[in-house]
């Protein structure tokens, strides 16, 4: 099977780890991943904050690079990008044909929006594996992250890989539904809110005892994150794919 | 009103009105999602209750008519109000033509909209809330901040002192030695209150529901001040935004069960009180109902935002919202708060105002409103389409006529940035070239950031840059192929 890589800007920029964990994880199980070099964004934040017209051409672009019949599925390690291509790609191209400029958009996106699965999808409904041979001895509270969780459905799929990881010990995160206040930009539009927000999930994850908090979406763990390191809490924040990669052998450090 | 970001400033630090906020919603959610858990149908009754709410607002004229005709035939009076101004000339004369100065309200929003209150009393027409939430927002010159328990923000030793001080004002004053026990509070508003009703003549209400083919008003309530309000005035004026009618009495099934289980999390609701025009043996002699727009012909025009006239004001949307349990209703400025209110006052009112401008920001984008409301509006699905208007502006109906909007002052920074955004993520050679930069100059990055950036590092570290980007090291090691070998 061959896989194209879609890693998003953030994590090619700030988080190359979870990419290389990726690369690793699957390469392990088997599957031949491409990392297509022309690759950017998704247009998220412009959609998101109402530059649909500017995320336009940037979904144009990811249809361009991902579009190829070379792929058998598109993967990625965050739940919000995904999310963004599957549920948001189609309603841009509804959105551009009920303003009188046709199907072309949605022409040029539809070959994409089947094929992209978020990371944790892919691992249990495409390749049908729960147990990836991983390997890492601490105990970890997961946040499901609102995009994964509720634009994706990803459902239970991320914690049942968490819990066949040898050694791993799952702890239930209170309030774990709730969002961690990231939200793109309104981390800095609403700031106030959004760090109430950040604070409360962090305290919710100390509660727990876990020295671990994972998710599948560095967004969210760089808003986490930064929370975390600003209140001097001993959690780590750590990609559920540097997780899934860890092994006996290559142990996440 | 300022912008939501500087109001929901001080809710934030308001430690108080927070805690009263996280209890109330926490203890309201939790039971909702057990109410909602009972029935096997939701998902069913969900989507009849969208498809009901959309087919009828699709065919809003038809229907509006026919209620004129039924309500009519029953004997009551239909008065159609185009905006906030019209609504209150009518109620006001309405209400001088019976000679009283005293009218008891209950159950409406549609009159907190339109300030209809304030409007009386510059006639010197004096309105008393008597829903029990409401009756504490009045005697502490409040505002309400929430739709269903409009004094959340009040906790019980808050509201004894409201009692204690205000009701003497009012009527009938609180009794000697209140304590804050709910039993005698509750009793201190009876008491209050059973005086104002015995008294009223005029009573003035909104409606949950109207049903066209039948002409008849439906208030579902939990207290029974509502049904007092409804029945002994010898006049009934009833206020209704136009989006509240519902074809026949079969459609009411299914908002009977969605509503009370959504909002109060109860089976069913305590009261639930219909009337079809006035009646001669028992209850007001004489019904007006006031068919109120403002806005709603406007909202119906736009194809994305027409969904919020879906609303049946449940209120779960805010209580499961994460942005609401901290900023507080007050913050949204407006009778609408939370989610709903964020996209519904922008529509109802235009983006013009500051608030109204910051309103479709006030959310994470987190979608747990969507997932809980029983009408399935796809709120965060309206705030992206109104924060488009915000920053691009555009073509909307605004008092019936199509207009072109410019775009909101002072996000001209973020346009910029957004532009330059998009024109590097077109060309993955400037995306490298900006991302070696970064990487390049790492050990200069400051701990916190200026401008726009500084809202973050206020309270957040950021991440540190890494020393190569992905697409680097992919290039560098053919894709984690070479790594352990040397370096090319």
């Amino acid at each position: 099977m061959r896989v194209a890589l879609f890693l998003t800007c953030v994590n090619d920029t700030l988080y190359p780890d979870t990419g290389r964990a990726v690369v690793k994880l699957l390469t392990r199980l088997g599957v031949d991943v491409d990392f297509p070099m022309a690759q950017t964004c998704c247009g998220q934040a412009h959609y998101n904050t109402g530059y649909r017209h500017q995320a336009e051409p940037l979904a144009r672009h990811f249809s361009d690079v991902f579009g190829s019949d070379e792929y058998d599925a598109i993967v990625t390690p965050s739940g919000s990008c995904g999310a963004m291509v599957r549920e948001l790609y189609p309603r841009m191209g509804e959105r551009a044909r009920s303003e009188g400029r046709g199907d072309g958009l949605a022409t040029t996106l539809a070959p994409v929006v089947p094929k992209t699965y978020e990371l944790t999808e892919f691992l249990v409904d495409i390749l049908g594996v729960t147990d990836v041979g991983a390997y890492y001895p601490h105990t970890v509270t997961y946040h499901p992250t609102c995009h994964g969780l509720r634009s994706l459905g990803l459902g239970d799929r991320p914690t049942r890989l968490l819990q066949a990881v040898k050694g791993l010990e799952l702890r239930a995160l209170p309030g774990a539904d709730e969002c961690c206040g990231f939200g793109g930009t309104f981390a800095m539009k609403n700031s106030d809110v959004s760090s109430a927000m950040g604070t409360d999930k962090v305290r919710n994850a100390e509660s727990t005892g876990a020295d671990t908090l994972c998710a599948a979406d560095n967004s969210c763990l760089m808003h986490i994150g930064g929370t975390l390191t600003r209140l001097k809490s001993g959690v780590r924040p750590v990609h559920i794919a540097e997780i899934l990669a860890s092994t006996e052998e290559d142990p996440l450090s | 009103m300022p912008a939501f970001p500087t109001a929901a400033r001080e809710a934030v630090g308001n430690k108080t009105l927070r805690a009263n906020l996280r209890h109330a919603t926490h203890t309201i959610r939790d039971k909702r999602a057990r109410a909602v858990a009972e029935l096997d149908d939701w998902d069913q009754l969900r989507e009849a209750g969208k498809r009901i709410k959309d087919e009828t607002l699709r065919h809003l004229d038809r229907h509006l008519i026919q209620l004129e005709e039924s309500v009519t035939a029953a004997g009551g009076t239909v008065h159609w109000a185009a905006d906030a101004d019209e609504a209150n000339r009518i109620v006001t004369a309405l209400v001088k033509a019976t000679g009283e100065t005293e009218v008891v309200k209950v159950k409406s929003m549609a009159t907190q909209e339109i300030g209809l209150n304030e409007a009386l009393e510059a006639e010197g027409i004096h309105a008393y809330e008597t829903d029990l939430a409401e009756l504490i927002v009045q005697l502490g010159k409040d505002r309400p901040s929430h739709i269903l328990v409009p004094a959340i923000h009040r906790n019980r030793g808050e509201i004894r002192e409201i009692f204690a001080r205000e009701m003497s004002e009012w009527g009938r004053p609180a009794p000697d030695g209140l304590t804050d026990t709910p039993a005698e509070l509750a009793e201190a508003a009876r008491l209050h209150l059973r005086e104002k009703f015995l008294r009223a003549k005029v009573g003035v209400s909104g409606a949950n529901f109207m049903v066209a083919e039948t002409g008849t008003m439906v208030v579902v309530e939990s207290e029974g001040n509502g049904r007092m309000c409804l029945t002994l005035p010898e006049t009934l004026i009833s206020v209704v935004g136009i989006e509240k009618i519902v074809p026949t009495w079969r459609d009411l099934e299914v908002f009977l069960q969605t509503l009370p289980r959504s909002s109060t999390a109860e089976r069913m609701n305590p009261y639930t009180s219909m009337w079809t025009g006035p009646s001669q043996e028992d209850g007001p002699s004489t019904f007006h109902l006031v068919l109120l727009d403002n806005g709603r012909t406007d909202t119906l025009a736009d194809e994305v935002g027409r969904q919020a006239l879906r609303c049946i004001r449940c209120s779960a949307c805010l209580n499961v919202c994460p942005v609401y349990e901290r900023a507080g209703g007050h913050a949204y400025g407006s009778v609408y708060p939370g989610p709903i209110g964020a996209i519904l006052s922008p529509q109802l009112r235009g983006t013009q105002s500051e608030i109204d401008a910051s309103l479709p920001y006030a959310s994470s984008l987190c979608g747990a409103c969507y997932e809980v409301c029983p009408v399935a509006i796809d709120i965060p699905e309206v705030l992206v389409h109104l924060r488009e208007r915000v920053v691009q502006g555009g073509e909307v109906t605004r008092h019936g006529t199509r207009v072109t909007l410019r775009p909101a002052k002072g996000h001209a920074a973020e346009r910029a940035a957004m532009r330059a955004a998009g024109w590097a993520f077109g060309r993955p050679g400037a995306l490298r070239a900006g991302q070696r930069l970064a990487s390049g100059t790492r050990r200069f990055h400051p701990r916190t950031l200026p401008g726009p950036g500084r809202a973050w590092s206020a309270t957040r570290d950021l991440p540190k840059v890494p020393a190569e980007p992905f697409r680097d090291w992919w290039r560098r090691t053919n894709g984690g192929r070479a790594e352990k070998g040397d370096k090319k």
